[in-house]
């Protein structure tokens, strides 16, 4: 029952409260897509306040809501197999959009890519995926923000308030935007101390809320006091984690509000700047890129304001770092560096920048990340 | 053995009384239809006085189902691209029905038999389609048969519950196609989102002429008829319902009542595992995480709405791939969630479940009247 409050909390219920019965016999309500220029579809795997991956994409959509000639839909909950396809057409034929943000990272491949092909007048706009010019058709973009940055910065402030040297990562599955976060954590951690380690548990899916809470309780068992996790919604993460009496530090969202006095910050998607500018883009009759990456610099990337527990040396060195980054040219990944079996990643001088492409096929755990990638 | 049964006494054993009639035989047909009909009515009433609960309009939200559904030649093919997999998952459901085994874990036979789909289909890549793609459904239907077969045998030897064990042995499966997609049979150039390597297009299932419905559809509608047949018109489906009815009769009739089981648990989760490959080739043209979209559960929902009767499972499978198509449209338009049209399909759920203690309550349906009249 509690996702018939869902609508109320999110605001959504205002727009049609008043209509409450009446608009029964009113048609379909079809008027309303006409009305406007330009008509957008948000497409999500999951509920779309799940305070992670589909609550960012969410808050990006409600950020363009309020523009002049701009209509937003939205689907949750919407699984990747045909459901998606023609969740996307349904769109298209009903509602009119011309532009479509299919956000979960399966719905790219063979999914956005046969409706782009059977629509070549729809944008479709995929979050994470690698378009590629001679692959992929034009009327396809994808976009993706360098995160692992936002994992380094809370590593940072993990690596300060660590007490046993030792915090944890619940992790989804062993693929190379996940390995790059724990990787990033725990380097970040060791910018305030070499001797820190990182305990990562895979759960093995995107959204498994027992398995999780599990992995919480095992990480703290075993003396991690500080956690932070990448799965698609952190909320029992941090909840259970928090409830331990461990530190956490954020993903995807804001997540202060279920661990006020425990979490440090979080590394959070800032999709309200980069759907504006799309959807300015489009009003303006431009087209928008094919590849479009950014991170904390171009704002595709910020970090949750930091915690009461923060203490003012890590504030320091947070902000620091924060504006080393923000400059450009910073590298977590960087040698001497080797993985957690002994070989080598990178040798003394050899630094991988966050756009490096080397880092999108990652498939290593760094030196003192306890766990295996298989 | 089962030919000393068929000719024998256990003709008493099924529904129909031999002497009944065929006025009486409509009757009970009569019967079988309206009643689920009419819960379905009750269940889409009731559910109306929940929008209206909620503040939102009943009628407007019957008009969207049946506009999203049904209503344009679009919403059609939507609504049958989403019964496709229903067809397959509903069979798995209804064929050990109808021995009296209650089967809720067709999930893990569909990806199962994606899995075993992906694979083989990688291992073949190669081949002519015409030989290929029935490798592809061999191996699935091996692979989700031997699944839920195993439910069968498990049942029949240990008495294991196969309800439970169904739906714990679903999740067993999906994480082994994890492992199996994420491990041996990865293709490494999938890296976010691993996966099996991808089909070559002779080896895709394409659509229906005409139209954007692949044709999964049509192979599952031809799997329900024969599923039907199977059940309704030869020896073995007798034996069958003779399980079902009464297993110490069928015992004591002499009946192979453990291969009976086991053999129709097998073929059940042969049609779900056929339903991965499908997904397989037709939809996703890899196996990957993304073939465990719940449409083994979907499929309890339309066998017990078709009363587990194969040629009822299309158009109730239709009716519900319908609803499930209205979804989208529904969250647009009413800012109601996704989780709507689950409660819608509960509704009816119950209701075609109380409606089974009705069976035999309505004078007008009682061959006996027919009879005497």
């Amino acid at each position: 029952m509690s996702d018939f409050r869902i609508p109320t909390r999110r605001g959504f219920l205002k727009s049609t409260a008043a209509l409450g019965g009446a608009v029964a016999l009113t048609g379909l309500g079809a008027g309303r897509a006409l009305a406007a220029d330009t008509t957008v579809g948000f497409i999500y795997v999951g509920p779309k306040d799940d305070y992670g991956y589909n609550q960012a994409h969410a808050e990006g959509a409600a950020a363009i809501k309020g523009m002049p000639g701009i209509t937003v839909v939205e689907e949750e909950n919407v699984p990747e197999s045909v459901d998606v396809q023609k969740s996307m057409e349904s769109m298209i034929n009903f509602d009119g959009a011309s532009l479509i943000f299919p956000t979960s990272f399966g719905y790219f491949d063979p999914h956005i890519l046969e409706m782009a092909q059977k629509y070549p007048d729809v944008r479709f706009e995929h979050c994470g995926g690698m378009w590629t010019a001679d692959k992929h058709p034009m009327n396809v973009g994808s976009y993706f923000g360098y995160i692992g940055m936002g994992q380094y910065l809370n590593g940072i402030a993990a690596g300060h308030a660590t007490r046993t040297k030792k915090i944890g990562f619940v992790a989804a599955k062993p693929i190379p935007q996940v390995l790059l976060n724990v990787n990033s954590f725990l380097l970040g951690a060791r910018a305030v101390d070499p001797e820190i380690t990182c305990q990562v548990i895979f759960t093995g899916e995107w959204s498994l809320a027992v398995k999780e809470a599990e992995a919480v309780n095992a990480l703290t068992d075993q003396g991690a006091d500080v956690i932070t996790c990448h799965v698609d919604g952190p909320k029992v993460v941090m909840e259970t984690a928090a409830g331990r009496g461990a530190f956490v530090c954020g993903y995807h969202a804001d997540q202060s509000a279920l661990a006020p006095e425990k979490y440090l910050t979080g590394a959070e998607w800032n999709w309200a700047n980069v759907y504006t500018d799309m959807a300015e883009t489009t009003l303006a009759g431009g087209t928008i890129d094919n590849f479009v990456r950014g991170g904390l610099a171009e704002d595709f990337i910020k970090m949750s304001p930091l915690g009461p527990a923060v203490s003012d040396a890590s504030r320091a060195q947070f902000e620091d770092t924060m504006a080393t980054i923000k400059k450009g040219g910073f590298s977590v990944i960087k040698g001497p560096l080797k993985d957690n079996k002994g070989g080598v990643i990178a040798t003394e001088g050899q630094a991988f920048e966050e756009s490096d492409v080397a880092l999108e096929s990652m498939d290593y755990l760094v030196e003192g990340v306890i766990g295996s990638t298989s | 053995m089962a030919d000393q049964t068929v000719s024998g006494g256990g003709a008493g054993l099924v529904s129909v009384p031999a002497a009944s009639g065929a006025t009486a035989r409509w009757a009970r047909r009569a019967e079988a239809l309206a009643l689920p009909l009419g819960a379905l009515v009750v269940g889409l009433l009731a559910f109306g006085l929940f929008l209206l609960a909620l503040g939102k309009s009943p009628v407007q939200f019957y008009e969207l189902v049946y506009k999203a559904g049904f209503g344009t030649w679009f919403s059609w093919q939507n609504t049958l691209s989403r019964a496709a997999p229903l067809l397959f998952a509903a069979l798995c459901v209804a064929l050990p029905a109808r021995l009296g085994l209650m089967i809720i874990g067709g999930e893990g036979a569909i990806v199962l038999g994606g899995v075993a789909a992906g694979g083989i289909g990688a291992a073949v890549a190669g081949w002519p389609g015409a030989i290929a793609m029935p490798v592809m459904a061999v191996f699935a239907m091996l692979a989700g048969g031997a699944w839920i077969g195993a439910v069968g045998a498990l049942r029949q030897k240990r008495g294991v519950n196969e309800t439970i064990s169904s739906l714990l042995m679903a999740y067993i499966a999906i994480a082994v196609m994890n492992h199996l997609v994420e491990g041996p049979l990865r293709d490494p150039a999938s890296l976010n989102k691993p996966s099996t390597a991808p089909l070559p297009e002779a080896l895709r299932i394409g659509e229906m002429p005409g139209m954007d419905v692949h044709y999964g559809f049509l192979i599952g509608v031809i799997c329900c008829v024969i599923s039907w047949v199977l059940i309704e018109k030869t020896t073995w489906g007798f034996a069958a319902r003779l399980v079902g009815g009464n297993v110490r009769a069928a015992q004591i009739q002499g009946l192979p009542v453990g291969w009976l089981l086991i053999g129709f648990t097998a073929l059940g989760g042969a049609f779900a595992g056929l339903a991965g490959m499908i997904e397989v080739s037709a939809v996703q043209g890899s196996a990957n995480g993304s073939l465990a979209a719940g449409y083994g559960y979907a499929g309890i929902l339309v066998a017990f709405l078709a009363r587990h009767n194969g040629i009822a499972i299309i158009p109730v499978a239709i009716l519900i791939g319908g609803m499930e198509a209205s979804s989208g449209l529904i969250q647009r338009r009413m800012d109601l969630p996704d989780a709507t049209v689950l409660v819608l399909e509960g509704f009816v759920f119950v209701a075609i479940l109380l409606s089974e203690t009705l069976y035999g309550r309505f004078k007008a349906f009682s061959p006996e009247r027919w009879r005497t009249a």
